[in-house]
């Protein structure tokens, strides 16, 4: 459903991804993971188009992305939900608003019926009672939580998280995760997770794929990552200083 | 700095999608009219002040050059022709650009570096058609709105300072005014300031659109707005007055 081929991209010389190779089939959880810096957003943003890939292609159902008009593109976003890093929340609008605004926009139902729905989404993620509150006047973790009920909202076929629990307390996170696991379950979205929690990672994915260096250096079921011979990818996940991914400025 | 030719470039391919984004159905009526009241409405004191103290600053110095070669029966063309031509589209455009293309770089940056932008974009909306349609609209249809009553405004001030202070008579003020006053001097005027309006929106939304660099950025992208905004004003005004007013 979801091909990346051959992806590179660079931000003035600064080459951050060196031919990713990456697919997901329709109905299946992956989750990335990687050091921070490595490029796990800039590789998600890639799949909605809101980045493009210096070389390489990005096909969805087959379609290259990069060949689409922007009609087709926006058609084709209707059915993705992307839950941004920085929740990304429209600060001039309320809660519920934000929550319902692909409603709003690509729906006709009547500003009642979307608070509602918003307010049903908003209590899928823990929230209630805030849908009249601004975001500025959130948590960290209750915006992550709005963002979330964001891209839930338009019930998307796909949907695409980055750090998904990051900041938010072991109970409401691991509310997050039965989320995710439900959304996949329950209405069969494909999805491509971002996280630095292996928990969070064995819990939802069906399939991890590690970012290291601007490539996909492993991936594999969360058995198979769990016993991985790769030292880089044994490191990552249990969390060693000492290994041989270098940890940058301290100088080893 | 960016090269000049990219930025000249990416502001005509703006410019290209604005117009296209007019003509295609649905305009976002709810956010172009709160535009309209941000740009229109919220900057009727500060033109007020303006226009009122324009107006009156003429028709003291004119009355004092004037009287000189006992002529001061003409300050009021003088006042109603500068006004008209001149003060009231540029000193309109300066000012609502100072307030309000400052005010849509800053918000247009900030949501550009917090990411709405491109949130917009995964929710299927096209972020020029939804922001920055709404508030050209509204620059070229408020500036021309309240350069209106800025001539109107300078005329009075400059009345009040001639009749009331300076003791010309209310009728030879007024036969001044409306003797020499014409219809193309104020529908020229209003061209120059609907030009304005597409000028300064047009450049505030793009300094803000393309926004890099955090809250550094946005404080950059908000200066450079003010500051290319006034210059296209200031410089267009000559070539638009030597073609308008041959
Ligand atoms: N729009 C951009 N312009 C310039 N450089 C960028 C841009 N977006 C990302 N980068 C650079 O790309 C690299 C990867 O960034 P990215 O945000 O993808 O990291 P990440 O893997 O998500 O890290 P984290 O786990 O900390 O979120 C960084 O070095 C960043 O500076
Ligand atoms: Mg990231």
């Amino acid at each position: 459903m979801i091909e990346l081929t051959d992806i590179h991209k660079s931000f003035e010389g600064h080459h951050v991804l060196r031919g990713v190779n990456l697919a997901v089939e329709k109905g299946q959880s992956l989750v990335v993971i990687g050091g921070s810096g490595s490029g796990k957003s800039v590789l998600l943003k890639h799949i909605i188009g809101l980045l493009q890939p210096d070389k390489g292609t990005v096909a969805i159902n087959g379609k290259d992305l990069s060949q689409l008009s922007q009609e087709r593109l926006n058609e084709l976003r209707k059915r993705f939900g992307m839950l941004f890093q920085s929740s990304a929340l429209f600060d001039s609008m309320t809660v519920w608003e934000n929550v319902g605004f692909g409603l709003k926009r690509h729906t006709s139902l009547s500003a009642e019926q979307i608070r509602e729905i918003a307010v049903q989404k908003l209590r899928m993620v823990r929230l209630v009672g805030i849908e009249d509150e601004m975001p500025s006047e959130l948590s960290g973790g209750m915006r992550k939580r709005v963002g979330l009920a964001r891209a839930i909202a338009m019930e998307p076929e796909v949907l695409l998280y980055d750090e998904p629990t990051t900041g938010l307390d072991p109970i409401t996170a691991d509310t997050i995760n039965d989320l995710i696991v439900k959304m996949r379950e329950e209405l069969d979205v494909t999805s491509v997770t971002i996280t630095h929690n292996m928990k969070c990672a064995y819990k939802i994915a069906d399939r991890i794929a590690m970012l290291y260096n601007g490539v996909i250096i492993d991936q594999g079921s969360p058995d198979e990552i769990k016993n991985t011979s790769n030292p880089y990818v044994r490191q990552f996940i249990e969390g060693h200083a000492v290994g041989p991914i270098a940890v940058e400025g301290i100088g080893i | 700095m960016e090269r000049p030719a990219i930025g000249l470039g990416r502001i005509i391919l703006l410019f290209w999608s604005v117009i296209k984004g007019l003509f295609q159905p649905p305009l976002d009526m709810r956010n172009t009219i709160r535009q309209m009241l941000e740009i229109g409405v919220n900057s009727i004191p500060v033109v007020l002040i303006t226009a009122l103290a324009t107006g009156m600053v003429l028709a003291l110095h004119m009355y004092t050059g004037f009287d000189r070669f006992g002529a001061e029966g003409l300050v009021g063309t003088v006042v109603a022709l500068s006004m008209t031509r001149e003060f009231g589209p540029v000193l309109t455009a300066l000012v609502v650009s100072g307030r309000a293309g400052a005010s849509m770089a800053a918000e247009l940056g900030t949501m550009r570096v917090t990411e709405q932008i491109d949130a917009l974009e995964t929710l299927a909306t096209d972020p020029v058609k939804y922001l920055i349609v709404p508030r050209f609209i509204s620059g070229m249809i408020m500036l021309p709105a309240l350069t209106v009553i800025t001539d109107i405004v300078g005329i009075l001030g400059g009345y009040f300072v001639a009749v009331s202070l300076l003791g010309t008579s209310s009728r030879t003020y007024m036969r001044a005014t409306w003797d020499y006053l014409q219809m193309e001097d104020i529908y020229n005027g209003l061209i120059k300031a609907c030009f304005f309006g597409i000028a300064f929106t047009l450049i505030s939304c793009y300094k803000g659109f393309y926004t890099r660099g955090g809250a550094a950025g946005v404080g950059k992208a908000t200066t450079g707005a003010v500051v290319y905004s006034f210059m296209t004003i200031l410089i267009s005004d000559y070539f638009l007055s030597a073609w308008l007013f041959k």
